[in-house]
């Protein structure tokens, strides 16, 4: 047998000429390359075409603007605070420690969509309000809901689009009329999404707005069994109609200042709804509303008692991201989910980083009268 | 030392090659997810943060080990050059590794976001809620994942150059499985 050449150590082996030596150099550099360059495939740089979270950041700040320190979306909000009375009626099909009966405080954020965060309030502007729930020792709960009754669009790419599409044109300071064609030709669920959107009661502000979550999540149950859910935010505040009166204002924050005086006035209350979904209820596709037959289970009260400037405001620092879930309640297949759990991770890194740069929200904490505290 | 250079033990070469195993996935799976906004994200997301923890406990485990079980001396024929490059590139992995998962978990904590493990199982926040923190922690978070993916591939050159070009048995110090290294032991 010849003798084991490829042992290791310089008695065993001949030495190697130049050529060898540079043939091998080579190789090294090939193989570090091909890891640098497998790297960088990974991390997007090689795909220009892919939908990344700069992208989506690039697309918003495109359409809304640079605003530093804001939001990137809903960036104009007010803060407010409160709690919320779990009844223990949703225990049955969640584990979660936010439904045993109990009470646990909650910071939450009432906003206007739109990344503009000096936009003039307007009737039809989707409004949402946003909560973090804390039970005292236990897994926290993150929500954000919308006034309307299903989400525009059932993709990321589909959000970029409606983003890139409904971007001012320079020209004209507007969105251009052809661009928002081509989205609703390229997005058909964008269509009838909008008709039912159009179609919505639209209340004189946020007080009495019903808050939809819109896309769909799981409850597990202490035994195991998963149920699909969709929950809204239903106001205890009577509806009265947005008049024509109301929505030609002089206030430029006429909602919020609303919103502000009813607070002043007494607390406000949501009932938490929960509606359990069928075998076949659409789950990966936020612009299907569920039929309309489907079990509500009432989870408890939420109460607003305080709301604050983002000036002042604890939510300010928060990122109401749809994901941060206690074990009970569980993400669906919505590719929304993720990609909203996404954009706002960039949105929140973006602003936490501008803090310095961010001028005044536009409701201040002189628009805010203190409430008189025992 | 003529001919054969020392081995790692068993136990370092496990840890060596089941944490090179983990940090090159985990590095993959850092950049991979901070470019995506598919389904893709909260998978990876729900990896990234248990398995930047197991690192963290990995490393400590791996410097104890390192006490019980020193590495074998690098072998004489290195020049004074080539071996302050070998120990100080080790020092930076062993800080890269430790330092990373812990500003990572630092930078959760600053932002408030819940550090799961699994299910309900969580860690505590280590730092303040506090947005300029986390901004900085962040960023740092990024700088430091990609020195070190830079560094390990240094590292991988280094192992090929010694193993293909200088032939000293640094590289079989740690790479090879073979159950013994001595010469008599082969068959003829």
């Amino acid at each position: 047998m010849p003798e084991d050449r490829s042992r290791d150590g310089p008695a065993a082996k001949g030495a190697l000429t130049s050529g060898d030596v540079l043939l091998r150099l080579g190789a090294i550099g090939a193989a570090m390359l091909l890891a640098a360059v497998a790297f960088a495939y990974v991390g997007g740089w090689l795909s220009p075409g892919r939908l990344t979270q700069d992208r989506m950041a690039a697309a918003l700040q495109e359409a809304n603007g640079i605003h530093p320190g804001f939001r990137l979306n809903h960036a104009k909000g007010l803060c407010a605070s409160g709690w919320f009375d779990s009844n223990g009626q949703a225990s049955a099909l969640s584990k979660a420690a936010v439904f045993e009966p109990g009470r646990m405080p909650l910071v939450g954020r009432f906003s206007l969509a739109g990344g503009m965060p000096f936009q003039t309030d307007a009737p039809g502007t989707v409004r949402a309000l946003a909560l973090r729930l804390t039970p005292r020792g236990a897994e926290e709960w993150r929500i954000a809901a919308l006034n309307i009754p299903v989400f525009i669009v059932n993709s990321a790419q589909g959000f970029y689009d409606q983003t890139v599409a409904s971007a001012p044109d320079p020209a004209t300071g507007k969105p251009d009329p052809a661009r928002m064609k081509a989205f609703l030709a390229a997005h058909p669920e964008a269509v009838k999404a909008f008709a039912l959107i159009k179609d919505r009661p639209i209340s004189t502000g946020f007080a009495n707005s019903t808050f939809n979550g819109l896309n769909a999540f799981r409850f597990v149950s202490a035994a195991g069994a998963s149920v699909p859910i969709r929950w809204s935010l239903v106001p205890a505040q009577a509806f009265v109609a947005e008049s024509t009166a109301q929505s030609a204002p002089t206030d430029t924050n006429y909602l919020f200042s609303g919103l502000i005086a009813q607070v002043t006035e007494h607390p406000l209350q949501w009932r938490l709804l929960v509606t359990v979904g069928q075998p076949g209820d659409p789950t990966d596709d936020a612009t299907l509303p569920w039929p309309s037959d489907r079990t509500q289970i009432d989870a408890g009260t939420v109460t607003i008692d305080q709301v604050s400037s983002e000036a002042t405001g604890t939510c300010t620092d928060i990122n109401y991201d749809p994901l941060v879930l206690p074990s009970g309640i569980e993400s669906s297949d919505d590719p929304i989910l993720s990609a909203r759990s996404a954009v706002y991770a960039r949105s929140f890194t973006l602003r936490a980083g501008e803090q310095r740069e961010k001028p005044p929200s536009a409701i201040t904490p002189q628009d805010v009268p203190a409430r008189g505290r025992l | 030392m003529t001919g054969q250079q020392a081995r790692f033990s068993a136990p370092s070469r496990v840890i060596h090659w089941l944490m090179a195993v983990m940090i090159l996935a985990m590095l993959c799976i850092g950049v991979g997810m901070a470019a995506s906004v598919s389904e893709r994200y909260k998978v990876l997301v729900s990896i990234h943060k248990p398995l930047g923890i197991a690192i963290l406990i990995l490393v400590v485990i791996r410097f104890v080990n390192r006490r019980i079980n020193p590495p074998p001396a690098l072998p004489d024929s290195l020049t004074p050059v080539l071996r302050m490059a070998a120990i100080a590139s080790h020092v930076l992995l062993y800080v890269l590794m430790f330092i990373t998962p812990l500003v990572g978990w630092g930078m959760l904590s600053a932002a408030r976001y819940p550090i799961i493990l699994y299910g309900p199982l969580h860690l505590p926040p280590i730092l303040p809620h506090d947005l300029a923190l986390y901004a900085l922690l962040r960023e740092l978070h990024t700088c430091l994942a990609y020195g070190f993916f830079a560094l390990i591939l240094v590292h991988f050159g280094a192992a090929l150059f010694h193993g293909l070009i200088r032939r000293d048995g640094v590289l079989a110090s740690m790479a090879s499985w073979r159950r013994t290294q001595t010469s008599g032991d082969i068959p003829r």
